[in-house]
C-alpha cells in the first residue's frame, strides 16, 4: 500500500545527511564538552560548529544560541526566565489565545503564581491584531509572547509590527518559531525579537533537542540549575548527539529553504484546489495567503475528525485533526475555537502538512481517496441528513 | 489503538441508515465530546424487528453503534432495554479507556428509541 506522510507539523523524519553525520559522531566522539582533555575538546568543537549552523539559520550570532531539550523547554525558559528576571519591574504578560501549549500552559502556570496574563483574541483567520497588543500593554508589562506561525492552521503572525510596538514600550518580545524556521525565512534582526524558540525535529533533525535564541545582553534567569552549562542558562551535560544532528538539520534547512518552500507550496496549492473542487461543504481554515507553505487545514461539514484519520490511515495516509475525539484530553482544538469555528466544524477538521517526502502522486492519491472517505462518513451522519449535502447552508 | 473487532465494525458498519417508517427514534448527544448517535427501531409483536443507526462521532462511536444494532436486532423490547453500554463494549472486545464513553451513546440511544416507541404506542392505544 502507498504510504503518504502528511503530518510534518507534528514531526519529520531524519534527513539522511543528518542521520549519517550523527552516526559518525556517535561512533567516534563521546567526550564531555566541558572536559579540558582532547576528548572533551573534540566534542566541544562539534557542539560549537552546530551552534554556528543553528545561528546561521536565523541570522543570529552563535553566542546568542542556547541549546535546550526542545521547543517546549525553550518556550518555558523564555517565559519563566523573563518573568523571574523582570519580577521587580512588573508581573504582566501578553500572549495570544492560539499559542502552542508550551507557551499557553506556561503562562497559565505563572497566572497561578502571582503574574497577570492577557490572552489576546485572534480574527477568523487566526491573526493577532498588533493594535490589540498595543492596547494591552501596561506599565507593568514585562513580556509579550506571540508565535511566528501557528502549528495547526499555519497563519503567519505580523511579528515585525508587534516587535516594533514591544520595543517602543520597552517590553521583551518572544516568538515561538518552531513551525517557521526552515520553512520561511526567519531573521531575528528583521523580526526584531529578543527571544526566539527553535525545535530540531520539525526540520528533519532528531527529537529532544531545540534552542532558544537570546539577544545579546538580555537578562534571563535559568529554569534548570546545576553544572552551569550553556553560559549558566541551561545546566546539564549537553545532548551532543542531538546537538550535532540539529546543527546539520539547520544547515540543510537553510541551504534548501527556497527550493523546498516553492515545491511544498505548489503541492499544497494543488491539494487545496483539488479538495475544494471535489468535496462540497468544506472550508479552508487559516489565512488564505499569510500561511505556512506546507500547511492545509480543512473542516468538512457533518463528519468527525478521528473517523477521517482512521479511514485515511487504513489507506496509508497520515494526517491530524483538531477534533475533541482525536485528542487525548477529549478537548476540541483551542486554536479552531479561537478563530470562532462552531463546534461541528472543529469536529470535522483535518490538518495535512507537507514535507520533503511528498510528491505530486501523493497529492493525487489523497485527492482520489479522501472524497470517498468523506462521502462514506457523511452517508451515515445524522447531521448530513438534517442538511443534505449540496443544499445551501 | 483500536482492536481488530472495533476496526472491522468501523470499516464495515452494520445497519447504518434510517428507517423511514420507524416505530421509534432515539438520539443522544455525548456530554464528553459532543458527538451524536441516532437510533431507529421497527417493532413487530414486541420484538426489535429492525434497528438502524447514524452517527457523527469517532471510530469507537461508529463501531459501538454497529455492534449495538447487531446485539439488539431480534431481541424483545424488554431485552433491548436491558442491553447495557458494557455489553456493547464487551462485545467489541474492549475499548481504550478514554473511549469508554463512546459506547454509552449506542445503548443510551437504543433505550431512548424504545421509550419513544412506548410513548407512541400508548398514545395510539389511548386514541383507539
Ligand atoms: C509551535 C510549537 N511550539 C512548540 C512545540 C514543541 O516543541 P518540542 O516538541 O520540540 O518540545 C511545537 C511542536 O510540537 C510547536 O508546534
Ligand atoms: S465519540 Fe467522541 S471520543 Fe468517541
Amino acid at each position: 500500500m502507498r504510504k503518504v506522510y502528511l503530518d510534518h507539523a507534528a514531526t519529520t523524519p531524519l534527513h539522511p545527511e543528518v542521520y549519517s553525520l550523527m552516526c559518525r559522531f556517535m561512533k567516534d566522539t563521546f567526550g564531555n564538552p566541558s572536559s579540558i582533555h582532547s576528548f572533551g575538546r573534540e566534542a566541544r568543537k562539534w557542539v560549537e560548529e552546530a551552534r554556528q549552523q543553528v545561528a546561521d539559520l536565523i541570522k543570529a550570532s552563535p553566542e546568542e544560541i542556547y541549546f535546550t531539550s526542545g521547543g517546549t523547554e525553550a518556550d518555558n525558559l523564555a517565559i519563566l526566565g523573563t518573568a523571574a528576571a523582570r519580577r521587580k519591574k512588573g508581573n504582566h504578560i501578553i500572549t495570544s489565545s492560539i499559542e502552542h501549549h508550551a507557551v499557553l500552559d506556561t503562562c497559565k502556570y505563572l497566572e497561578k503564581n502571582g503574574y497577570e496574563v492577557t490572552f489576546l483574541p485572534v480574527d477568523r483567520y487566526g491573526m493577532v491584531d498588533p493594535d490589540d497588543v498595543r492596547k494591552a500593554i501596561r506599565r507593568d508589562t514585562i513580556l509579550i509572547s506571540i508565535m511566528h506561525a501557528n502549528n495547526e492552521i499555519g497563519t503567519i503572525e505580523p511579528i515585525e509590527e508587534i516587535s516594533r510596538i514591544a520595543r517602543e514600550h520597552e517590553v521583551i518580545f518572544h516568538t515561538d518559531a518552531v513551525q517557521t524556521a526552515g520553512k520561511i525565512p526567519v531573521n531575528v534582526e528583521a523580526l526584531g525579537v529578543d527571544l526566539l524558540t527553535l525545535s530540531s525535529h520539525k526540520i528533519y533533525g532528531p527529537k529532544g533537542i531545540g534552542a532558544l535564541y537570546k539577544r545579546k545582553g538580555l537578562r534571563l534567569l535559568p529554569v534548570v540549575h546545576g553544572g552551569g552549562q550553556e553560559k549558566k542558562l541551561r545546566s546539564g551535560t549537553e545532548n551532543t548527539i542531538g546537538i550535532v544532528g540539529f546543527g546539520k538539520a539547520a544547515e540543510i534547512a537553510a541551504r534548501d529553504l527556497e527550493e523546498e518552500h516553492d515545491r511544498t507550496k505548489r503541492l499544497r496549492d494543488r491539494l487545496v484546489r483539488g479538495i475544494l473542487e471535489k468535496i462540497p461543504e468544506v472550508r479552508l481554515n487559516g489565512h488564505p495567503e499569510k500561511r505556512l507553505p506546507h500547511n492545509a487545514n480543512f473542516s468538512f461539514a457533518y463528519v468527525e475528525g478521528e473517523s477521517m484519520l482512521l479511514s485515511l490511515d487504513l489507506k496509508g495516509i497520515a494526517a491530524s485533526s483538531g477534533s475533541a475525539c482525536s485528542s487525548r484530553a477529549l478537548e476540541p482544538s483551542h486554536v479552531l475555537t479561537a478563530i470562532g469555528l462552531p463546534y461541528e466544524l472543529i469536529h470535522g477538521s483535518l490538518r495535512m502538512t507537507l514535507g520533503r517526502a511528498n510528491d505530486e502522486e501523493d497529492i493525487d492519491y489523497v485527492l482520489e481517496v479522501l472524497p470517498e472517505i468523506v462521502n462514506r462518513l457523511r452517508s451515515f451522519s445524522p447531521l448530513a441528513q438534517k442538511h443534505p449535502v449540496g443544499s445551501a447552508g | 489503538m483500536y482492536n481488530e473487532t472495533v476496526m472491522e465494525h468501523f470499516t464495515n458498519p452494520r445497519n447504518v441508515g434510517e428507517i423511514p417508517d420507524a416505530s421509534g427514534v432515539g438520539e443522544v448527544g455525548n456530554v464528553v465530546c459532543g458527538d451524536i448517535l441516532r437510533v431507529y427501531i421497527k417493532v413487530k409483536d414486541g420484538v426489535l424487528d429492525d434497528v438502524k443507526y447514524m452517527t457523527f462521532g469517532c471510530g469507537a462511536a461508529v463501531a459501538s453503534g454497529s455492534m449495538m444494532t447487531e446485539l439488539a436486532k431480534g431481541k424483545t423490547v424488554e431485552e433491548g432495554l436491558k442491553l447495557s453500554n458494557n455489553d456493547v463494549a464487551k462485545a467489541l472486545g474492549g475499548l481504550p479507556a478514554q473511549k469508554k464513553h463512546c459506547s454509552n451513546l449506542a445503548a443510551d440511544a437504543l433505550h431512548k428509541a424504545i421509550e419513544d416507541w412506548k410513548q407512541k404506542a400508548s398514545a395510539a392505544a389511548g386514541r383507539a
